[in-house]
């Protein structure tokens, strides 16, 4: 997958339907053409599905005709796919920790603190967006100490980086829907620390942005291809190119159930987002 | 919805309030104080400095070295006089010129006409899959073409060759210039798609009252009220489309195998060794001029947003 791809930071889900929901009530009551509209997106479905059939298709085709859910049984007995997902799923962990705990009370303080350095922050987490990540990769590459080159785990230290455009912009958002300064003095003026003011008060409250800022950080781990590739380490994208072509139609398979399950987990995301702030919004 | 929206929107009272602190205390004390305020932050600037400052420094350095490490011009030299890297650029800017207009004219359109739907589910989905596709593509969007594509088996082609419209007997292949391009709509539009959604969800529906209580028609409003002042919105998306086209690496490497000459797979292919000793800093090279036209178009996008940010916010 693309890894982290340039238009990266307008990509948020959790920010980008907001804007399609505000425009509904401007044409209600008009009578828009409607058949023009409808030619755009029947088009744009075709170019979008067909390809997507196709795929499913291939890879569940039975050579005799007919589909079968075979294939799907094929997955984990396939040479290296195992040892794929396990360094892809110890590589997500370990992201996940390394970048919560560097943002998460990087960010608040930030938003208590030194309101002026969110703009600093905002640069600074485009900048992984902006250097692709084939150069990026060079970077890496010639700065890492050799031992650190030779281990898995320099790909979590750089995923890391690459993280934090959504991570930050998740709790930035957040954040600002929170009224962060009378949560903290209630807490702390109850006697808790700021460690656990943090876990125990601004954890639960930031709870889907935490969400949404894990599921983005799990799907970059498992999509991220380029510099996995070019660091020689078979992650599940660099599997999926580089796995025995005996079978093609099994790392099609697989191609498709990890596109899949991103849209599905990501759909089911933005719509808990939406449905939790509007309860929040009509209990207040 | 973007970031450099937020950057660039007005900033009060720049640098007044730190003025008047730095000259009123004095040095010392305050220097003390700014520093005791940011300890917090720094471990993450730390990192930011080690993990993604130390290796983009790493970049121009060697960009600009010989293999004996003196200062020279000859690696920017050599990708820029001509041979297959001047050519790999040339490859790439129009690879990431042609997925940058046509998707981005595509985009606008079906953003239209998404932005007009009242169907709050749909709009989820297609906004959901759309960030999906933009961001995550990648590879898997070579394996799903090539099985919908090939010329031999592919679904779709087999689909086509009866009706004699097989594109792989009219001189198109998956695998070369037009295939690559033709994939990367696959995630270009989607990117169009959500940066551009905003701005018509800026277009006041004052404006089209207006427009219309003036007796003018739907086509005389688009063309002077509504495509003008969607124009640098539609223009600095395409900007992010050329940057995010420009530097994709995965889908075109896991299409083509790293057939295709351009610049993310040549860099690619020189850090996996293919290539002659003694050339290595050439990937710093093609690496420092990407990151430059990167920010040049980083540069056009932010001035654009600027313009739009005056009609639309």
């Amino acid at each position: 997958m693309a890894s982290l791809e340039f238009g990266t930071l307008v990509a948020d889900p959790s920010t980008v339907d907001q804007p399609f929901e505000s425009d509904a009530p401007a044409n209600r009551g008009r009578r828009p053409v409607r058949w023009g509209r409808g030619v755009i997106l029947f088009l744009a479905a075709v170019y979008f599905i067909v390809p997507f059939y196709a795929a499913m298709a291939f890879s569940l085709q039975k050579p005799t005709g007919g589909f079968s859910l075979s294939p799907l049984s094929q997955i984990a007995s396939a040479p290296g796919f195992l040892s794929a997902l396990w360094l892809s799923t110890q590589l997500a962990v370990i992201t996940m920790v390394g970048v919560m705990l560097l943002m998460v009370p990087t960010v608040i303080y930030v938003h208590l603190r030194m309101p002026r350095f969110r703009r600093v922050m905002e640069v600074i987490t485009i900048l992984p967006i902006i250097i692709p990540p084939i150069a990026y990769a060079t970077g890496i590459l010639e700065s890492a100490p050799a031992w650190l080159r030779s281990s898995q785990y320099l790909l979590a230290i750089v995923y890391v980086i690459l993280a934090m455009p959504y991570v930050y912009r998740s709790l930035d958002s957040g954040l600002g829907a929170l009224d962060l300064k009378t949560l903290v003095e209630a807490s702390r003026s109850l006697g808790s620390g700021w460690i656990s003011t943090i876990w125990r008060v601004l954890v639960p409250n930031l709870r889907s942005a935490l969400m949404s800022a894990s599921v983005l950080t799990i799907a970059l781990v498992f999509g991220e291809f380029t510099i996995a590739n070019v660091d020689n380490w078979t992650t599940i994208p660099v599997w999926i190119y580089l796995a025995p072509t005996d079978n093609p139609r099994v790392n099609t398979l697989v191609a498709m159930i990890a596109l899949l399950a991103t849209c599905v987990v990501l759909t089911l995301i933005v719509s808990l987002d939406r449905s939790q702030s509007r309860n929040s919004r009509s209990s207040s | 919805m973007t970031v450099p929206s937020d950057v660039d929107a007005p900033t009060p009272l720049p640098g007044v309030e730190g003025a008047t602190r730095q000259s009123g205390a004095g040095g010392v004390g305050a220097l003390v104080r700014t520093l005791r305020t940011s300890a917090p932050v720094l471990p993450f600037l730390a990192y930011v400095v080690v993990v993604l400052g130390v290796p983009t420094a790493a970049i121009v350095n060697y960009a600009f070295r010989s293999n004996s490490g003196h200062f020279t011009w000859a690696n920017l030299h050599t990708i820029l006089a001509g041979g297959q890297y001047r050519a790999g650029f040339e490859t790439s800017l129009k690879l990431a010129f042609v997925t940058a207009i046509v998707p981005g004219i595509l985009g606008t359109f079906i953003a239209y006409a998404l932005s007009t739907s009242e169907h709050a589910t749909f709009k989820r989905i297609t906004s959901a899959t759309s960030g999906v596709l933009a961001q995550f593509g990648g590879v898997n969007l070579a394996f799903m073409f090539i099985a919908a594509f090939a010329a031999t088996n592919g679904v779709v082609t087999e689909w086509l060759r009866p009706i004699g419209l097989d594109p792989w007997n009219h001189g198109w292949s998956l695998y070369k210039f037009w295939g690559v391009a033709f994939v990367y709509m696959y995630f270009q539009i989607p990117l169009m798609i959500l940066i551009v959604t905003p701005a018509f969800a800026g277009l006041r529906p004052a404006w089209r009252e207006a427009a219309e209580n003036l007796g003018a028609s739907r086509w005389r409003y688009w063309r002077h009220v509504g495509i003008p002042v969607l124009t640098p919105a539609i223009l600095g998306s395409m900007f992010l489309l050329f940057g995010s086209g420009f530097s994709a690496y995965a889908t075109a490497e896991a299409l083509t195998a790293g057939t295709v000459a351009i610049t993310p797979i040549q860099i690619g292919s020189i850090l996996q060794g293919n290539v002659i000793v003694g050339q290595n800093n050439i990937a710093y090279a093609l690496a420092f001029a990407m990151i430059v036209i990167l920010l040049v178009t980083v540069i056009g996008y932010v001035l654009l947003r600027r313009r739009t940010s005056r009609w639309l916010r």
